[in-house]
């Protein structure tokens, strides 16, 4: 009887794998759209990813932590440039993410921290990192690293002709 | 006094020194300062440390207009973005860009040391030179540039740097000549780095 019941138990377990192994894809709670991150300078320390968290639940949302193997350490990050001063704050609280609705992580404004770096990203790579959210549990995506100029996601250098507005503080207010 | 005018003199006290900073870069970026730099002096003597560990002061730039800059390695977004126009400004100038120096000074002296600054300005065009030095060298600098810079601690023991994010167009003589602010589009600056290289020594 005990026999049957582990083995009950077993095939739980493999009938619930798809469902975990689909997380970060279309079934998700959260959709993670075109992340990418910019190759880092030799020697530095620090890195930035930046992406587009989709909530399609009716249910806000809250992305709590970020890990990877490419870093010792990866924060959250709000950054903005006010009155000339750049202002970067660690968001410990996480990132809210409304029900229903998109948070762009871009530069000028959110991003996911890498610090103390174990190697510098270089551009064409694609490296690890697993988001954590209070409800949709953790998703992992493979990042793209872009040029050392790059902008946004998959186009090249930061050629300034005035069309990246002015650093707001991003689409959604500072907790 | 009611409590809603004592709300209004907490945030005014907090928000003082941000404000001081920033009502020299509106000074400056309005153009009340203008090119004699009269009401408002920037820039000044200094002693720091290159990149290749040698001293340097104001007498090293000496000679030729400069662009300064003041950030940080650790800095993960505006500090490389910067470095990257800056290393474009000076392609697109060609044979001008010679007749400038271009300077990236360290607000962050306790992690930027001569050999971690020579390292990361290998990603960068050659021209731009690495200035760090003590925090004392470091602050005096930035005292004289009106460069506002704190550390904001992060919940790792780790910190951030608040920093202003101007460059500074000095000529020769080490006058400040304008600003090229935080997202300028390259048209207008690389025609303030033309003005600027174009400027004889008068002394």
């Amino acid at each position: 009887m005990r026999s049957l019941f582990k083995l009950a138990v077993f095939a739980a377990l493999i009938a619930g794998a798809p469902a975990a192994l689909a997380q970060g894809n279309e079934t998700s709670r959260i959709a993670v759209e075109q992340p990418w991150a910019r190759a880092t300078p030799a020697g530095a320390q620090t890195g930035v990813v930046y992406m587009t968290l989709n909530n399609k639940t009716n249910d806000a949302d809250r992305l709590v932590a970020v890990s990877s193997d490419v870093a010792a350490l990866v924060q959250v990050h709000e950054m903005a440039v006010v009155d000339g001063v750049m202002q970067m704050r660690q968001l410990t609280d996480g990132l809210p993410i409304p029900a229903g609705a998109s948070v762009t992580l871009k530069p000028g404004s959110f991003h996911v921290m890498l610090i103390g770096l174990k190697r510098p990203l270089m551009p064409g790579e694609t490296f690890p990192l697993t988001l954590t959210f209070a409800k949709a549990g953790n998703i992992s995506v493979a990042i793209p690293v872009q040029a050392m100029g790059a902008m946004k996601d998959g186009k090249g250098s930061a050629d300034h002709t005035g069309g990246m507005g002015n650093g707001g503080t991003g689409n959604m207010g500072m907790k | 006094m009611r409590a809603r005018d004592w709300i209004l003199m907490a945030i005014c006290g907090l928000t003082g020194s941000v404000a001081a900073a920033a009502g020299v870069f509106y000074a400056v970026s309005f153009g009340w300062v203008g090119h004699n730099a009269t009401a408002v002096s920037i820039g000044g003597p200094f002693t720091l440390v290159d990149d290749a560990g040698a001293t340097v002061s104001e007498k090293t730039l000496a000679g030729k207009p400069y662009a300064i800059y003041f950030g940080y390695t650790f800095c993960p977004d505006i500090c490389p973005t910067t470095l990257l126009d800056m290393s474009r400004w000076i392609k697109k100038l060609g044979p001008d860009a010679e007749k400038l120096n271009y300077v990236f000074v360290s607000i962050d002296p306790e992690r930027d040391t001569p050999k971690l600054m020579h390292t990361y300005l290998s990603s960068f065009d050659p021209h731009i030179r690495g200035f760090t030095g003590t925090p004392e060298q470091v602050a005096k600098i930035a005292k004289e540039y009106r460069v506002y810079y704190k550390k904001i601690p992060t919940d790792d023991g780790g910190y951030v740097m608040d920093h202003s994010v101007v460059i500074y167009l000095m000529n020769a003589n080490d006058k400040f000549v304008t600003i090229v602010p935080y997202q300028e589009d390259d048209a207008s600056v690389l025609a303030k780095l033309k003005n600027l290289a174009a400027v004889t020594p008068t002394s």
